[in-house]
């Protein structure tokens, strides 16, 4: 320890208090900072495992048509066929996600967002959509129709 | 780095013209020098309110059916949320208890005689205005208290005479304090007040800029008599650096209540409900309010409640206009007025004080 009280710009004990006090400025602004960022961040949804749902009654439907019904958060597509089978499928397209529809005059699925097209089956046609739909099961619980994520195989 | 932008900038911008002022602006500096910080702090306050006010309108929704249900939500899910909140909450009443000091000490150091009357009246009706976020802020959680807080608010103006019934449906949107009410408080207190705030604050830190700051008369005459006790500091850096120590300090505090004592939310409002007992204002409110309880509920002819609120009203008159009625530098400053000045501060004090304790 030096007894010299003047201590000259640029030497080290004046940058060491500089240093400390930059430091805790910053730390003090990172200690604003996280709790922000944390709270701007939505919390995760609460819709936990929805893996199946009542997409509808049998009978709703009519032959070579769809209808859209809600799938936990995300809309889901529910299509009758004209051969009368049923077939569910995200309605969230693969592009830009908008929500796709069932066109009865094209036997297709159609997003009219860019002009995608799906198959019945989900496959991706033509246009922008990168990917194919997701398809789900379908099946009947009395006059309900029953839609639940396909099992991993 | 930061040299070489802000060299640009003031090539193009001429920046320095624009600090010049504050470079030759200074602060006197004598034994009741830290009593021009609370002015400081307020403003500062003020700024945490904007932050946290925005932050929390990120996951508010007005309406009577999901407003404190959202507050829940911020309260419980929603990561800091309950930080968020207590800061906002918190910083609200240490801004209002900073800008009655800040009031107070204006009063006391003669700091509102010639030339600054615009620059009281200017912060009278700042605190007004606070005073205002304080309760129209106070219904957005739409809990119990705050709901009888504002039916009992906005019906004491409903007792002015003849432009208190009008104004009363106006501030509820209807006879009745029901989910309109919460929205149009919403309203005032995110857009209405806000935007009133901004232009006066802006009024008032140019006045302030402008006229300098005022020396206390006892300080001012200490001086005259012996001109080299006269010590004043350069209001930037030296004031300021001492001024952000205080919003430091500020900042700690604030902390240190909203993390050791959350704002609590309390019980859904009931519209339909009674009354809990022993049910009061915020603090704030407490010395009008007690005021008016003790006034008897027939004053000779005239209605008690009629009574104290007209009082109220000209009392706060009385003081956004005081300036106009102490004399001017360099007489000296009316005793009558020092005289009311001290009454002012023991009866807000005694009265608030009162009503805490009364049952």
């Amino acid at each position: 320890m030096s007894g010299d009280q003047n201590t000259p710009p640029g030497s080290t004990r004046r940058r060491a208090i500089e240093y400390f006090l930059g430091g805790g400025i910053l730390a003090t602004f990172a200690s604003f900072l996280y709790p922000v960022l944390r709270y701007v961040v939505p919390p995760p949804d609460v819709d936990l495992g929805v893996n199946e749902v009542v997409a509808g009654k049998v009978g709703d439907l009519k032959p070579n048509s769809g209808a859209i019904f809600r799938f936990g958060s995300s809309p889901g597509l529910l299509i009758l066929t004209s051969d009368g089978s049923y077939q569910a499928l995200s309605a969230t397209c693969t592009h830009l996600g908008c929500t796709v529809q069932y066109r009865g005059d094209l036997h297709q699925v159609w997003c009219p967002c860019h002009n995608g097209i799906y198959g019945i089956d989900g496959r991706n046609i033509s246009g922008p959509p990168p990917k194919p739909l997701t398809a789900y099961d379908v099946h009947l619980r009395g006059d309900e129709i029953v839609v639940t994520l396909k099992r991993e195989a | 780095m930061i040299a070489a932008i802000l060299r640009w900038l003031d090539e193009r911008l001429h920046l320095d013209d624009l600090i010049a002022p504050f470079r030759h602006k200074t602060v006197p500096v004598h034994r009741l020098t830290y009593w021009y910080f609370f002015g400081g702090i307020t403003l500062f306050l003020f700024g945490v309110q904007v932050i946290t006010g925005i932050l929390l309108l990120l996951y508010y929704h007005a309406g009577a059916n999901d407003a404190f249900e959202s507050v829940q939500y911020i309260m419980t899910k929603v990561r800091y949320g309950w930080l968020i909140r207590s800061i906002h909450s918190w910083s609200a009443n240490l801004m209002i208890l900073t800008a009655f000091a800040h009031m107070f000490s204006v009063l006391f150091l003669k700091a509102y005689r010639k030339p600054r009357e615009l620059t009281w009246i200017s912060g009278m009706l700042l605190l007004f205005l606070v005073m205002g976020f304080g309760f129209s802020g106070y219904l957005l959680p739409w809990n119990t208290l705050a709901f009888f807080a504002t039916k009992v608010g906005t019906a004491m103006v409903g007792q002015v005479p003849i432009v208190g019934q009008p104004m009363m449906i106006f501030l509820r949107g209807g006879p009745q304090v029901t989910g309109a009410t919460l929205i149009r408080f919403f309203g005032f207190h995110v857009a209405v007040l806000p935007g009133l705030v901004v232009v006066l604050i802006s009024i008032h830190l140019f006045l302030v800029q402008r006229l300098g700051m005022s020396v206390p008369p006892k300080i001012e005459a200490e001086w005259a008599e012996n001109p080299s006790a006269r010590r004043e500091m350069k209001f930037f850096p030296n004031f300021m650096l001492r001024e952000m120590m205080a919003w430091y300090v500020t900042v700690g505090v604030l902390g240190a209540l909203a993390a050791i004592f959350p704002w609590n939310l309390g019980v859904k409002a009931d519209p339909f409900g009674s009354a809990p007992a022993g049910i009061k204002p915020e603090w704030y409110f407490l010395f009008m309010y007690q005021t008016l309880k003790v006034i008897p509920s027939k004053v000779w002819f005239v209605d008690g409640e009629v009574l104290g609120i007209v009082g109220c009203g000209l009392a706060g008159l009385l003081w956004l206009l005081l300036p106009f009625f102490d004399s001017e530098p360099p007489s000296r400053p009316k005793r009558w007025i020092t005289g009311l000045s001290i009454f002012a501060v023991m009866y807000v004090a005694g009265m608030s004080a009162y009503g805490f304790l009364a049952k």
